[in-house]
């Protein structure tokens, strides 16, 4: 351990809570240090308090809700507690800077890219319209921003997600800082761009020395990126250590929960089922976006283009991609919540592809759908028995039978059957995306798609829907399609993986055969994006020594 | 850019056609013979004659239309039928006062409103953002004529600073036409200053919570940049909505204060039109007041295109 001064030192940390929360405290008697030259990781679960603690040292707390009321965070040793508002501004972006987790809304839409890196040096440097020019595309090259001249007069809208990003990155490192933090910086990109902004990030913090406090909940993050790790659980630092040791042999309980959760890249073996019954096809199914109006240009998108897949009783068809692959075009066209532009799609024999919408509502109770979002996709003005009820009684199902399953179904989903008086808000996202398979059973249906159903999840409660979702799959025999973006959750719960890539299936076979042995150029470059893949988190040790032990 | 205002020009012929269409038809097909309603309830067979010849009622309809059309299409929006004066020249005559009232009144709600709902908005929950929303609420229930007359009352009557009503020209200097023009302005203003303070404090409560402030504020940006530079003209679409909306429903709002500050312009003229049942002047009034929403809806269109460039059309 280095004598040297710490970049960034907390020191017995507490942040209260508005009185009324669920705890007094969102972050209690913290503490830790960056060191230069080094990445902190801190990984928690959603509450732990980690973002919480990266915008109190930043002093982005929201006025009068969360106070920080003891203990000290120390910049270069000063205390940053003890600031006016005027210093504590004039530190941030110059001093520290930090990147957010969504890039899509972190940049102001209505100003230029290379306006909105110039700012921070509008802000904190006397240099020349000249010299500040100069540095913008100094640091738009150094994040590796192709062609900054041009770039530089583009709005965030016109750039992909990794773009923003790296924008966001190159303004918060305009005034080299000496420390960094990143707030899940790569959660809400794509695997690809993902390893890239991570390898960037690493790149930059050893050319500049600078000390990186890194938010994260993914441990396969955690595994690539970091050098230490703070492990934090609602509000406490519970442990702390090199990254190897920690992922190696976690001492505390809810450290070793958080890494045995991350699920396996390693496909869980599944018998091999007799080929049964296809219960939903498609053939050639097509679907184009857009088409011009009248009085505005045609822009067409391609969405999906000649898609065929089988799904069979029993069996789990998983598709997997980045954004913008076609993955959720094709789940929507199969539920038609949209129309598909052609081919067909049929359940048993009955093409549904095309069929008006008056011929189409005696099908739509044979597939159902689970969506990503257990937030916005209840109605939160209805008590949950009436989201239960309402389409099996739309089917002609009598009141009393219908409230029956409903109960029937909470006991199923491993909820309280009493609880069908109260509103989605009383419940956790894991009880309701449990209320949301629910209700998706309520109406017995024979295809059950899973629109990213786990991915907004905690991993440790993705563990357990992901299991429900496996058991009701078993216990219905239902065919199920399971959209997601990530491959070591596909690897748990498919039978079959087709990978799309720009609306194309190009890849498309059993899941044990393609994660061995992968053929399609994309799909190699999928795994090898994978973060923490040269990990086995359920064993604790790396994938070598595991493949090693069990040989 | 070009492109875009070209097409919306050639967009608004075919609204501007219905329209006039519309206003044919209002005196057309009203209840009775046109010339019967505008000669009046004592007139005699000779006169409603006379008024039928006139306005050329003994042609076929879509005759009549065309040639009202073609006259239109000259600027000629007709006679007026009680002055014998041809209805541009009326309106030309009473454009200035309303022009300028509106314009006016424009100017002291965007320059008083906005701030005010930007404040309330980044003082949300204090005493501050109380006062003026209690503020707003009182301004918006106020009836136009109570507060002009409390307006007199107190500021021409009792303090005697400016003139109790009437109106100076332009032309006849800068000051004496601003003192005219205050008082029946402010009047007007301050329903819409209420409108637009709320829709301001309501637009910038949701962006203060975006997270590209949170991304400013992080760079260490002062505060009020942040509220002007970052907040603001992004919430400004929906305000420039409503002040457009407002800008339209203000030539309603001009004929009651008018009236109350006896004013001479187009709010009079309407009124006076009606009362008389001077059905060309009231044509020429709905078309041109018809046109201006429609330049209005244009200037708007074309503010959001500045104001947020991922809107394009």
């Amino acid at each position: 351990m280095s004598n040297e001064q710490p970049v960034l030192e907390l020191e017995g940390l507490s942040v209260t809570l508005p009185a009324g929360a669920d705890r007094p405290y969102a972050v209690e008697d913290v503490s830790f240090a960056v060191r230069k030259q080094e990445i902190l990781c801190v990984v928690g679960e959603s509450g732990s308090g980690k973002s919480v603690t990266a915008h109190t040292v930043m002093g982005l707390l929201p006025r009068k809700q969360l106070t920080p009321v003891r203990g000290a965070i120390r910049l270069l040793g000063e205390n940053l507690l003890e600031k006016t508002p005027q210093q504590l501004r004039d530190l941030r972006g110059a001093r520290m800077s930090m990147i957010f987790q969504e890039p899509m809304t972190a940049l102001n839409p209505v100003h230029r890219a290379g306006d909105q890196i110039e700012e921070v040096l509008r802000i904190h440097t006397d240099l020349s319209e000249k010299q500040r020019l100069a540095r913008v595309l100094e640091v738009m090259d150094a994040v590796r921003l192709p062609d900054p001249q041009k770039m530089r007069h583009s709005y965030p809208h016109q750039l992909s997600g990794g773009q923003r990003q790296r924008i966001m990155i190159a303004a918060a490192l305009a005034l080299e800082p000496a420390l960094l933090i990143a707030d899940e910086p790569t959660t809400a990109l794509d695997v690809t761009t993902q390893a890239q902004i991570l390898k960037l990030i690493k790149d930059i913090q050893r050319e500049h020395d600078t000390g990186v406090l890194f938010i994260t909940h993914d441990f396969g993050v955690v595994a690539d990126i970091a050098d230490r790790v703070v492990v934090m659980q609602t509000g406490k630092v519970v442990e702390e250590g090199p990254t190897e040791r920690l992922l190696k042999s976690p001492q505390h309980a809810y450290t070793r929960m958080l890494i045995s959760a991350v699920p396996s890249l390693t496909p869980r073996h599944r018998e091999e089922p007799a080929r049964s019954q296809v219960v939903l096809s498609t053939r050639n199914l097509n679907k184009i976006y857009g088409g011009g109006g009248f009085f505005q240009k045609a822009r067409e998108v391609h969405a999906a283009k000649d898609v065929t897949l089988d799904i069979r009783r029993g069996e789990t068809l998983g598709i997997v991609g980045e954004s913008g692959s076609g993955k959720s075009t094709v789940a929507r066209c199969i539920v038609r919540l949209i129309d598909p532009s052609g081919g067909q799609i049929f359940i048993d024999d009955d093409d549904i592809a095309l069929l008006p919408t008056r011929l189409l509502r005696r099908h739509r109770r044979r597939v159902q759908i689970v969506f990503q979002d257990p937030y916005r996709s209840l109605n939160p003005r209805l008590t949950i028995g009436k989201s239960l009820v309402e389409g099996p009684m739309n089917f002609g199902l009598s009141r009393k039978a219908a409230w029956e399953r409903a109960r029937d179904l909470m006991n199923l989903v491993g909820l309280d059957p009493k609880a069908v008086d109260r509103f989605p808000h009383q419940f956790s996202g894991g009880q309701r995306q449990r209320i949301c398979i629910a209700r998706a059973l309520a109406m017995e249906p024979e295809v059950l798609v899973a629109d990213e159903a786990v991915s907004a999840l905690d991993v440790s409660v993705q563990a357990q829907v992901l299991e429900l979702l496996d058991e009701v799959r078993a216990k219905f025999d239902l065919a199920m399609l399971f959209i997601t973006h990530d491959l070591r959750v596909a690897a748990q719960v498919c039978d079959s993986v087709a990978v799309m890539h720009r609306g194309v299936v190009v890849e498309y076979g059993r899941t044990a055969a393609l994660f061995a042995d992968p053929q399609h150029a994309y799909t190699k470059s999928l795994f090898e994006a994978a973060p923490g893949r040269d990990w086995a988190f359920g064993e604790f040790e790396e994938l070598s020594a595991a493949q090693a032990g069990a040989t | 850019m070009l492109g875009f205002i070209v097409r919306r020009l050639l967009a608004t012929i075919p609204v501007m056609g219905v329209v006039a269409l519309f206003v044919f038809l209002m005196l057309h097909l009203s209840p009775g013979d046109p010339a019967t309603v505008i000669a009046g309830d004592y007139a005699s067979p000779a006169d409603i004659e006379r008024i039928r010849a006139k306005l050329g009622l003994d042609q076929p309809l879509h005759i009549q239309f065309g040639t009202w059309v073609w006259s239109l299409l000259q600027g000629d929006l007709g006679i007026s039928i009680f002055s014998n004066l041809p209805v541009t020249q009326l309106i030309g005559q009473r454009l200035e006062p309303t022009l300028l009232l509106a314009l006016t009144t424009l100017i002291i709600t965007v320059v008083v409103a906005v701030p005010m709902g930007v404040i309330a908005a980044w003082k949300a929950g204090t005493w501050i953002d109380r006062s003026i929303m209690i503020f707003a609420v009182v301004g918006f229930s106020i009836p136009v004529f109570v507060l002009g007359y409390i307006l007199i009352y107190f500021v021409s009557l009792k303090l005697g600073l400016l003139p109790v009503q009437g109106y100076r020209p332009i032309s006849e200097g800068f000051f004496p036409f601003l003192r005219s023009i205050t008082l029946p302005a402010l009047t007007l203003s301050v329903i819409y200053i209420a409108l637009i303070a709320r829709i301001t404090r309501a637009s910038m409560l949701e962006v203060l919570d975006e997270d590209y402030v949170r991304t400013a504020r992080a760079k260490g940006q002062l505060e009020w940049k942040v509220l002007i530079v970052h907040a603001l003209r992004n919430a400004a679409v929906p305000i420039v909505t409503i002040i457009g909306i407002g800008i339209a429903l203000l030539i309603g709002g001009v004929v009651v204060t008018e009236s109350v500050y006896n004013i001479p312009g187009l709010g009079r003229l309407v009124l006076d039109a009606i009362l008389k049942r001077d059905y060309p002047i009231i044509q020429g009034l709905i078309l041109m007041f018809s046109f201006v929403y429609i330049l209005i809806n244009l200037a708007i269109d074309i503010l959001y295109t500045l104001i947020d460039p991922r809107i394009r059309y």
